[in-house]
């Protein structure tokens, strides 16, 4: 049987960080990561080719990145698909889950990657193919790469497969009908967990449920009240002064900025801009107020409605960023408002 | 505020006021500089308005420009 690998630059030994934006190539045989899956898999599979991308490239040129691989892949023999491991590398991770997740559309193969929980790219396609449960850095090279080669083997023969937990890989949510060896019928069963549970003994539910990360709703402030308030203002549509200090990414963003606004009462052209990658950016260049709304702000102020306008504003940008990140930043800057003791806040997206 | 409410309502906002675009969500540059504030101005007003609501579930405010 025949298989193929993705690497990105740094370990299809192209290079470091700059050299991200290197396109996509098909080399014949193995390189780097390529040498120790081929070790792993033995007579069985045999890697005949490892494709190499720049993470900067495929991060900003998704689409063409992707279908230029998948026509490179065209008419090779293939019955597995690898990428990686990504461990906790959060660009290549996606970039991972993009091309397994092409490359299962297209050719339909088994596609296996493996990542560390902290990548982005796990919530992002844990669901849709094998992401292994991998290390934070290349030290868990080996251990990660045993790790899917074991398990493609077993896949690739046709071999019974266990539950994801079992064979290590991030659960995908499915649901699978097996026969328990020995049999224990359901009602044994739940008496066991009930006694265990009594017995302040610890058990496995058979059905997790998944966790919820809804936000409760705040409660309601009183008109009186927020008259004498601060209110902040938060925005995932990348205004930031012109110059963008914090060099908060224009897509997949992992960083945020907060801005003085105490004396400022409009965002006017030249001094705000947005940097925001995934919309037209013309109106908000023009007037950063469509995005950030501080001088309708500033009336209410003057009105009486609020007590003011907190003296900096949040920014980051909303595109390509994950959710996890995205809750990752949203936990900070309400920390932030919280440490100054403010209670309300208008996000506006983009 | 956002433009794309159900994005917004499947990632969990409990207090929405709809917008009226991605790339300007308050303020169509289309039109003048005083409409543009105008619509900001009611807007953010209704958004303001929702603070001082109560809800027992996630709500989209009615904008009326």
């Amino acid at each position: 049987m025949k298989g193929i690998l993705y690497l990105n630059q740094f370990f299809g030994q192209i290079g470091g960080e700059e050299l991200a934006d290197f396109k996509p190539e098909i080399r014949e045989g193995l390189v780097g990561p390529a040498m120790a899956l081929q070790q792993e898999l033995g007579d069985e599979v045999q890697i005949t080719h490892t494709i190499i991308c720049g993470d900067n490239f495929i991060g900003s040129n998704t689409e063409e990145a992707v279908e230029t691989i998948i026509s490179m892949l065209k008419g090779k023999e293939m019955d597995v698909f690898f990428a990686g491991p990504a461990f906790r590398a959060g660009r290549y991770g996606a970039a991972c889950g993009h091309i397994c997740k092409a490359v299962k559309k297209e050719f339909d193969v088994p596609v296996l990657t493996s990542m560390n929980d902290e990548n982005p790219g796990v919530e992002m396609f844990k669901k849709e193919m094998y992401i292994f449960k991998g290390g934070a850095s290349a030290a868990a090279m080996k251990k990660d790469i045993k790790a899917m080669s074991k398990f493609a083997l077993k896949l690739l023969k046709g071999e019974k497969l266990l539950p994801a937990a079992e064979e290590g890989y991030f659960g995908r949510g499915m649901r699978d009908q097996i026969w328990l060896d020995p049999p224990v019928t359901a009602a044994d069963r739940v008496i066991d967990m009930l006694l265990k549970k009594i017995n302040g003994e610890p058990f496995d539910t058979e059905l997790p449920i998944p966790k919820s990360d809804r936000v409760a709703i705040a409660p309601s402030i009183t008109p009186e009240d927020l008259s004498h308030m601060e209110v902040a203002l938060i925005t995932s549509g990348g205004i930031v002064p012109v110059g963008n200090p914090d060099r908060i990414q224009s897509a997949s963003a992992t960083k945020w900025g907060k801005y003085d606004i105490s004396q400022t009462d409009d965002l006017v052209k030249g001094e705000y801009m947005t940097i925001h990658a995934g919309f037209d950016p013309a109106a908000a260049n023009n007037d950063s107020d469509v995005i950030v709304p501080l001088d309708a702000m500033r009336r209410y102020q003057k009105e009486g409605k609020i007590g003011g306008v907190y003296k900096y504003f949040f920014s980051t940008v909303g595109t390509g960023t994950t959710q996890a990140e995205a809750a990752r930043m949203g936990k900070e800057i309400a920390r932030e408002l919280k440490k100054d003791g403010i209670r309300a806040a208008i996000l506006t997206s983009t | 505020m956002a433009n794309l409410i159900p994005v917004a309502k499947t990632v969990g906002v409990n207090r929405l006021v709809p917008t009226i675009s991605i790339p300007y969500p308050l303020g169509d540059p289309a039109t003048s500089k005083e409409e543009q504030f105008k619509l900001r101005y009611h807007r953010v007003g209704v958004a303001l308005d929702a603070i001082t609501t109560d809800i027992k579930e996630p709500q989209l405010f009615k904008v009326k420009i």
